[in-house]
């Protein structure tokens, strides 16, 4: 892959949850439209590393940071409203959380709470998105029935369309496939390497596999800290840190 | 003798069930008997007319008109205050000592006796702020009392809808009263309804809190303004049970089936509506 335009950096990151170093003095360069995998065993701090970025941990009131966090060049805590930027990062969860309302209601939520009214502009946000999350054929003669109805694997693709509904640049994925059957696992793993044109992908897995199957880089984390971050083809085959090699193998985690 | 699991089962089955009988006899009783004294007064003269001749002839029209009065005039102080001040408790207030301290007095509020409200209320509303024995001064005396029962369930309902809503509507950009109005509030409005049922029920039946600030003891006509002194139920019956000599036994049991009635259909009311929303929000 040709290394492109810077799209978030951290510059040496550390992040705390009350007595808890989270995050050790991370900066990481994340370049415009790849999709940056993130692999580690639990509590490495990957997922607090993905919540940053979106400033989901602002929600824990222990939170506390140090070091800085760039969004295409501008500081998200200083330059980027809070709404603003959660508009641009969007994030899908590792839990299918669909809210209690019909699919097309769940899907415009976003563009409806920023201004959108004109029917046909949502319905055309619906299909949209709803086609680009491969759900599109499977509810498009039912998108009034509650969203609690459908599989969880259709519940988490419709999360995904909800998310893209919002246009966002970047999306965070938080272990997004961990409770999915193949098929659904397949088709958002499909639509991902299909967004590699247009977003700016971060997939946090526990799967090891899936980071090495859509993922164009690849980091390590371990403990708080990155361990390693290479091309995804080299990171899985020739390790340069012992500790990525005993985790790829399976010796732990 | 052995241990018996079957045995010892049957001793904790039988023990459990005549627990709860015990618990369910004296409500059926209580009802049963108030209906049985109480039915063959009611009529429409008994609804819909004023008292007479001392209370003894005559119907209750202005004690019920009274206590709906009261009752409407306490939600309308008590459900916007009590449930705004919940959301800002359970979404906005910091976990800081401060706020510990208040949630702590909402809890101990509940306990309050409620002839201290009643007194507190004189003091406050009937003397200090002159509104006099009058609709006014009564509604926000109950409305102080209910208070703590609306917060607390309110509070428990808006804790009860997932954090995940939350999250989901964060993660899109909302602000975080779009979140609240959104993805927070429709979900918990049966569990509010909940505090509503409670609180109309207190607010109805209590004599102590009305009796300094608002109940008549003999007003046979209707309240003009809301600083009018009105008749109320439970009042009416205190006063037909204890004051007035000679009175019918079956005007008292007729006066407290009407009060039950009212507040079971009050109640009905807001169950109907708390069940259309449960049916649709489901997760």
């Amino acid at each position: 892959m040709v290394e492109g335009q810077i799209k978030i950096a951290a510059n040496n990151l550390e992040i705390w949850f009350g007595q808890i170093h989270a995050l050790k003095s991370l900066s990481i360069a994340i370049h415009e439209k790849e999709i940056l995998g993130v692999i580690g065993p639990a509590n490495s701090g990957k997922s607090t590393f993905l919540r940053s970025l979106n400033r989901f941990n602002d929600l824990d009131p222990h939170f506390r940071f140090q070091g800085s966090l760039r969004l295409g060049g501008k500081n998200i805590y200083k330059d980027i409203p809070v709404g603003e930027l959660r508009k641009r990062v969007g994030m899908v969860f590792a839990l299918p959380v669909p809210l209690p309302l019909s699919i097309f209601e769940n899907v415009v939520y976003g563009p409806r709470r920023h201004g959108i009214k004109q029917k046909s502009v949502l319905e055309g946000i619906v299909e949209k998105t709803l086609q680009e999350a491969y759900l599109w054929e499977e509810v498009k003669d039912r998108l009034h029935i509650s969203a609690m109805k459908l599989s969880g694997g259709q519940q988490q693709r419709l999360c995904l369309a909800r998310t893209l509904a919002v246009e966002p640049e970047v999306i965070l994925y938080d272990e997004p496939c961990s409770g999915l059957d193949p098929i659904s696992t397949a088709k958002i793993e499909e639509a991902m390497r299909r967004f590699r044109k247009r977003y700016t992908q971060v997939l946090v897995t526990n799967n090891t596999k899936q980071a090495a199957r859509v993922s164009d880089r690849t980091a390590f984390f371990l403990m708080g800290e990155m361990v390693e971050l290479d091309q995804t083809g080299r990171i899985f085959t020739f390790p340069k840190d012992q500790r990525t090699n005993d985790y790829i193998s399976g010796r732990f985690g | 003798m052995k241990y018996n699991s079957y045995r010892s089962e049957k001793i904790a089955f039988t023990i459990l069930f005549a627990a709860t009988f015990l618990v369910v006899l004296p409500v059926i009783f209580i009802i049963l008997m108030i209906i049985q004294k109480g039915y063959s007064v009611i009529s429409w003269e008994f609804l819909f007319t004023m008292p007479a001749k001392g209370m003894r002839e005559g119907g209750i029209w202005p004690a019920i008109v009274g206590t709906l009065y009261l009752v409407l005039g306490t939600l309308i102080f008590a459900l916007p205050l009590g449930v705004l001040s919940a959301i800002f408790l359970t979404e906005y207030a910091k976990n800081n000592a401060l706020t510990r301290l208040v949630k702590l007095a909402i809890i101990n509020l509940a306990g309050v006796p409620s002839v201290v409200y009643g007194l507190f209320g004189l003091g406050i509303f009937v003397m200090f702020l002159k509104f006099g024995a009058s609709i006014l001064a009564g509604s926000l005396t109950l409305a102080i009392m209910v208070l703590p029962i609306i917060i607390t369930t309110t509070k428990e309902a808006l804790e009860s809808v997932p954090q995940s809503f939350r999250e989901v509507s964060l993660s899109l950009g909302t602000s975080k009263w779009e979140t609240i109005r959104f993805s927070v509030l429709p979900y918990a409005l049966p569990g509010i309804l909940t505090g509503v049922i409670l609180a109309v029920s207190r607010a109805a039946g209590e004599t102590a809190p009305i009796l300094f600030t608002v109940a008549a003891f003999y007003l046979p006509k209707l309240p003009e303004s809301v600083f009018n002194q009105v008749m109320a139920l439970p009042y009416h019956l205190y006063v037909l049970s204890t004051q007035v000599p000679n009175v019918d036994i079956r005007l008292r049991y007729g006066t407290a089936l009407v009060l039950l009635m009212l507040v079971l259909s009050l109640n009905l009311m807001a169950i109907v509506v708390r069940a259309k929303f449960r049916k649709k929000k489901k997760w």
